[in-house]
C-alpha cells in the first residue's frame, strides 16, 4: 500500500483510536454514507485477506508458473482492495465532521482490529494444500464475478467503476481456477481425494457469500440471482471434475453454513493473519520504504 | 478572443502530450505511457496542469512509479503545479495501445496483443512468436512476468516468450 503523500497519511494506532471514527455499521449520523463505506470496506477486506493468504504461496508454489499465477492473482486482489479502501476512506472522511483525512487506505488496512474487519470467513481459512487453495479461489472468483457484474451496473458510480475495472481480472481468475479444479478433480486418485477433502473443509464457508449483511441490503445487489448463478457454475465444474456437489435443493443433509465474517466475528485464524499483516505499521507507525 | 485563448491552450496541451511521450513504462521500457494508452486527458488550467491517467490492471505496481515520473518530467520543464488524477472508468483495454506501441513491443521480443479486446475470447492461441514469427506456439501460463502478460512457448524455435494479453 503506497500513497503519493505518505508523510501525513498514516496515523498511529492511538491517534486513530482517539479520533473516534463513527461506527460503520450504519448507525452513524449519515446512514447512507455509513452503509456504502461499510460495503466498500467489506469488499476491500475480503480481497485483502485472500491476497494475503494466496501470497503465502510465494516461493512455495508447486511449480514456478503456478507460483507466479497465484501471486499474480494476489496482486490483482490487492489492487482491487486498494481501490475499495480508497473509496471507503473518502466516504468515512466525508461523513466525519471533526476530522479531516483521518482515514486513508493504509490506516484502514493496517490499523483496524479483528472485529472491525468484514471479510468473508472463507478467505481467512488456512491455505491447506494446493487443492484447498485452488478450490477456495474457484468458489470466490465465481462469486466475485457475479457480484462485480451486478455492481458495475449498480447505482453507486465509484463502486461501479471499480467493479468494471476488476471484473476483467476476475475473468482470468475464474478461468485459471476452473481449469485447476478439473485437472485435480479428474486427475489422479490422490489429487481427486485431496479435492474431495478440500470440498469438505471449505463448503461450510460458501453460504456466507449469499447472506447479505445490513450494509448490503438495499444496495441493489440481487443475492438470489448471485446464488443461482454461482451454484449453476460451481455445480457444472465440480461435476465435470468428477467431484460430488454438496449443495442443491433436495439435499437430505444440508451443510450448516458458517457466518460472521461480514460483521466482524471471525475464526481463530484471523488474529494471526492480522499480526502478520499489521506488525510493521503497529510497531513502527508511519514507516515507509 | 475566446478563439485565441483556445488556441493557446491547445498548443500548451500539445506540448504536454509531447512531454508525456518521453515518459516510459518502468516495466516495459520500450513503451511510452502514451503508446500504452494510459493517458486519458491533459487539462491546462489557470493555476496548473491536470493529467488524467488510468491503470492497466488494478494492482499494477508501476502506476505509482509512473505518476512520479510524470511529475518529474513536468517539473523538469517548469510545470510546478501538476495534479495527477487516476480514473477507473471506462476500464483500460489493450485496444488503446497505439500501433507504434505494438510494433515496439514486437521488436523488443514481447508479442503484442493480437485481437481486439472484446473479440479475444478464447482465441488467444497460435500467437506469433516474436523471435522466429512462427504461429506454432503454445500457452504455458495465463500469468507471466507482469500482470499484463502471459507466458507462451514457440514449438518451432523452442523459445519461451511473453505475450501482452488482450485485456
Amino acid at each position: 500500500m503506497q500513497d503519493l503523500n505518505p508523510s501525513n497519511n498514516i496515523k498511529t494506532f492511538k491517534e486513530l483510536e482517539s479520533s473516534q471514527i463513527p461506527p460503520l455499521g450504519g448507525g452513524g449520523a449519515s446512514p447512507s454514507a455509513g452503509g456504502a463505506a461499510s460495503l466498500s470496506l467489506h469488499l476491500a477486506d475480503t480481497n485483502l485477506i485472500l491476497a494475503q493468504r494466496n501470497g503465502e504461496w510465494c516461493a512455495h508454489g508447486p511449480i514456478l508458473e503456478q507460483d507466479i499465477a497465484i501471486t499474480n492473482i494476489s496482486l490483482d486482489l490487492i489492487g482491487q482492495a486498494r481501490n475499495f479502501y480508497q473509496y471507503a476512506a473518502q466516504l468515512i472522511n466525508q461523513s466525519s465532521d471533526q476530522l479531516t483525512n483521518a482515514a486513508t487506505e493504509d490506516s484502514l488496512a493496517y490499523l483496524r482490529t479483528e472485529r472491525e474487519f468484514k471479510n468473508l470467513l472463507i478467505t481467512e481459512l488456512p491455505n491447506g494444500d494446493w487443492a484447498q487453495t485452488i478450490l477456495r479461489q474457484f468458489f470466490y472468483s465465481v462469486y466475485q464475478y457475479g457480484l462485480y457484474d451486478q455492481l458495475q451496473r449498480g447505482s453507486d458510480a465509484q463502486l461501479a467503476a471499480i467493479a468494471e475495472k476488476s471484473i476483467k481480472e476476475t475473468t482470468y481468475h475464474v478461468k485459471w481456477s476452473s481449469e485447476w479444479v478439473l485437472r485435480l478433480g479428474d486427475g489422479t486418485e490422490e489429487s481427486h481425494e485431496r479435492m474431495q477433502k478440500a470440498l469438505q473443509n471449505t463448503w461450510a464457508y460458501t453460504g456466507e457469500m449469499f447472506m447479505p449483511a445490513d450494509y448490503e441490503m438495499g444496495t441493489g445487489t440481487d443475492f438470489n440471482l448471485l446464488k443461482d448463478q454461482w451454484e449453476k457454475k460451481v455445480r457444472h465444474v465440480l461435476e465435470e471434475a468428477t467431484l460430488s456437489y454438496p449443495g442443491g435443493a433436495g439435499n437430505e443433509n444440508p451443510v450448516f453454513m458458517q457466518t460472521g465474517g461480514k460483521t466482524g466475528v471471525h475464526t481463530e485464524h484471523m488474529g494471526f493473519i492480522l499480526a502478520d499483516l499489521q506488525y510493521l505499521q503497529r510497531t513502527y507507525p508511519g514507516a515507509t520504504w | 478572443m475566446s478563439t485565441t485563448y483556445h488556441t493557446i491552450i491547445s498548443t500548451e496541451e500539445k506540448k504536454i502530450w509531447q512531454l508525456l511521450e518521453a515518459v516510459c513504462d518502468p516495466e516495459v521500457p520500450v513503451l511510452t505511457i502514451v503508446d500504452l494508452g494510459i493517458v486519458r486527458d491533459v487539462k491546462v488550467k489557470d493555476n496548473g496542469v491536470e493529467i488524467i491517467i488510468t491503470p492497466t490492471y488494478s494492482g499494477c505496481p508501476a502506476m505509482d512509479a509512473i505518476s512520479m515520473d510524470i511529475r518529474l518530467k513536468m517539473i523538469e520543464h517548469g510545470y510546478k503545479n501538476v495534479k495527477i488524477t487516476s480514473i477507473l472508468s471506462p476500464a483500460w483495454t489493450t485496444d488503446w495501445m497505439s500501433d507504434a506501441g505494438k510494433r515496439k513491443l514486437l521488436e523488443y521480443g514481447i508479442a503484442p496483443p493480437q485481437y481486439r479486446s472484446a473479440a479475444a475470447g478464447n482465441k488467444e492461441q497460435n500467437i506469433e512468436c516474436p523471435q522466429c514469427h512462427s504461429h506454432n506456439t503454445k500457452l504455458l501460463s495465463q500469468f507471466g512476468s507482469t500482470a499484463c502478460k502471459a507466458l507462451y512457448q514457440c514449438n518451432d524455435c523452442k523459445e519461451p516468450f511473453d505475450y501482452f494479453k488482450c485485456h
